[in-house]
């Protein structure tokens, strides 16, 4: 079965994967996972040091104990890291996988190396 | 074994432990990776087996290794230690080498296993012009390994001095000999599969080592993290200062944009490390990539949150001012923590895991460095790539021993030199010069190989002239006793002009930014094909496997 493209004839060429639709649609799937995934930890990691760095005091605040939120907060960047790790795994599992793996076998089958 | 006994001979009573016991289990390490190097010398003839290890490694065993690889005596010791110097500043120092794995995971291990094949390089030439650009990735790739290298050697020097007892003389040059010539050889026989296999033991070693303390200490104080932490601050000068931020990045406004500048430079360079980066390749697809890098968060997560523990630990139960006047100060805080916690037994563990370590994590330096070299370097720009691959190996065991005796010099000449820096400025270097032009090639369809060759000799020499001409080198002064603080220990020699001591916050926009107007600029046709092709296989590992056997 050819890829699905706006001319008939079968894809052979990188650039006409790159064009295609499914090739479109892993590319706009991906982006939308990774940039705010990427752009949104080091964001949250930043915000941290800057709280850091110029807000002790906040820091300092006690939640339980001597446990403060300067603590709170650097153990919750461990969590989020752990969090972000697994939700990739699992969404390149579910959401990216079969779909890579389909139009590989097909252009594989098809011919592009 | 010749060397150990003249070792114990000249080891004085003095140190803290039994040489014996430190030297015997350390021996024991020494005889099991040696047998794996000699066990893995077997499958070593082509280039893929020499630099990949056949791509035989699964993705668990090389997230365990690339802790090995990543996870380096200065966190081991340096990180804990500094938790118990000054607290909370040093947890906030480690969480940078932790949160930056994402940028790794998401990014680019998996695009980088589907379009490389043993380099950095490689992955940057698969769609740039081919000379320049890859003799520039592998310089950077040098620098980077060569200043961790020294590093890493100069620790071994200063570690013998606090375990053994050795102080100045030719007791530490030995022991800098002894590391360096191990190292070689795991190298040199064992290959990438040799240099996997230490690694993964001593990610082993390290992972009981800092696990079990962990416990003890937390046993200790009754599992109460609380408790743990009110008793620790009460025996530190300091007091409940240690428990939130500022005593050593609070200090003026500099010293707090200083902190923000090596924060990016920690959280942005472990993405741009060629030896961590070398070992994606090792595995046989993206997919089992991609687990690596999960299994190296995990485990390397679990393991600064044991160094947390460790560091109050340490403050609590041997104190801040034994520490700070232990030789080896900050170091000393996790073997002297042993040794009040278990004795000479439990010091001769923590002994070995701290020489272990350095040994694993050399060795992936070099054999990235000594890879990139022969395949980039002699192969790809010398011989233009008309070359056999026994060949190939060949320069990269000579370039092995080359870089070996360059580390044993190197590591001699800078034991007793202030070199911590080094570790934070390979990560600036890394982030500055590697890491945007990996991002631009892999995602920006108008990247050309200019912006690539200015992002990567921008971003090497404005982290290394900032450096130089930074208080790290000259001109900064104990505010008590007038001493000199810097490399250049005269303290009349005072030529710093650039007031932070980490790079990263001017060096890491510039290289992004020169990237980009490299390519706006560039008369250069952007070469679509062989974008689509890149970006078709990154995503979608089309022909990865077959270009990767060969």
């Amino acid at each position: 079965m050819p890829l699905h493209r706006t001319d008939p004839e079968p894809v052979v060429t990188y650039e006409g994967v790159r064009s295609s639709r499914e090739f479109g649609e892993i590319h706009r799937r991906f982006r939308r996972f990774a940039l705010p995934t990427v752009l949104g930890v080091l964001g949250w990691y930043f915000l941290y040091v800057v709280l850091a760095a110029f807000f002790p005091d906040l820091m300092a605040v006690r939640v339980v104990g001597e446990i403060n939120i300067g603590l709170c907060f650097g153990a919750l960047q461990f969590v989020s890291t752990f969090a972000v790790t697994a939700l990739y795994l699992r969404w390149a599992r579910t959401s990216l996988d079969p779909m890579v793996d389909q139009l590989r076998g097909r252009l594989e089958r098809g011919g592009l190396r | 074994m010749t060397a150990f006994p003249a070792l114990s001979a000249v080891v004085a009573a003095a140190s803290v432990g039994e040489p014996a016991v430190n030297i015997s289990i350390f021996a024991a390490f020494v005889a099991v990776t040696l047998g794996i190097a000699v066990w893995a010398s077997g499958a070593n003839s082509t280039t893929t087996d020499y630099f990949a290890a056949g791509r035989s490694i699964t993705g668990r065993q090389n997230g365990v290794a690339i802790g090995g690889d990543y996870l380096s005596a200065a966190s081991f010791l340096g990180i804990a230690g500094a938790v118990a110097l000054s607290g909370y500043d040093g947890f906030l120092y480690s969480i940078g080498f932790l949160v930056g794995w994402v940028v790794v995971l998401v990014l680019i291990a998996e695009p980088l296993r589907n379009t490389g094949r043993y380099t950095l390089a490689d992955v940057l030439t698969y769609r740039l012009r081919r000379g320049p650009v890859r003799t520039a990735a592998a310089v950077s790739t040098l620098v980077v390994s060569l200043l961790y290298l020294l590093a890493q050697m100069a620790g071994a020097g200063a570690l013998v001095n606090l375990l053994l007892g050795v102080s100045g003389g030719w007791g530490q040059n030995l022991t800098i000999l002894v590391v360096g010539l191990l190292m070689t050889f795991y190298v040199l026989v064992g290959g990438m599969k040799g240099t996997t296999w230490v690694q993964i033991v001593k990610a082993v070693l390290l992972m009981i080592a800092a696990v079990l303390l962990t416990f003890w200490v937390l046993g200790s104080a009754g599992f109460n993290l609380s408790g743990l932490l009110s008793d620790a601050a009460s025996r530190s000068a300091s007091g409940n200062g240690v428990l939130r931020p500022g005593l050593v990045y609070g200090a003026t406004l500099t010293s707090k944009i200083n902190f923000i500048s090596l924060s990016m430079a920690l959280v942005l360079g472990t993405a741009g490390l060629p030896h961590v980066l070398m070992r994606l390749y090792t595995v046989p697809n993206a997919r089992e990539a991609r687990r690596s890098v999960a299994w190296a968060t995990w485990l390397i997560g679990l393991f600064y949150l044991c160094t947390l523990v460790l560091g109050f630990g340490a403050m609590w139960l041997v104190g801040s001012g034994r520490i700070a006047t232990a030789p080896g100060k900050a170091n000393a805080a996790v073997p002297l923590l042993a040794f009040q916690l278990g004795g000479t037994l439990l010091l001769g563990l923590v002994a070995a895991v701290a020489f272990a370590t350095i040994i694993a994590v050399v060795a992936g330096l070099v054999i990235s460095a000594s890879a990139s070299f022969a395949h980039d370097i002699y192969a790809g720009m010398i011989r233009k790539g008309a070359i056999e691959h026994h060949e190939e190996v060949r320069t990269a065991r000579y370039t092995a021993v080359a870089i070996g005796l360059l580390a044993i010099i190197g590591g001699i000449y800078a034991k007793n030199q202030n070199v911590a820096f080094l570790v934070s400025l390979a990560f600036a270097v890394a982030a500055s010069a590697n890491l945007p032009t990996i991002l631009y090639s892999l995602y920006w369809p108008k990247f050309t190989g200019r912006g690539a060759l200015w992002s990567i000799y921008g971003g090497l020499a404005s982290s290394i002239l900032l450096i130089v001409f930074s208080p790290v080198v000259s001109g900064k002064l104990d505010p008590h006793t007038g001493a000199s603080l810097s490399v250049i220990t005269d303290p009349g020699v005072d030529f710093a002009w650039f007031p932070l001591e980490n790079p990263g916050i001017v060096s890491i926009p510039l290289a992004f930014f020169l990237g980009w107007l490299g390519s706006v600029t560039s008369r250069e046709q952007v070469d679509t094909a062989r974008f689509a092709r890149l970006q078709v296989r990154a995503l979608t590992a089309v022909g990865a496997a077959r270009a990767s056997r060969r």
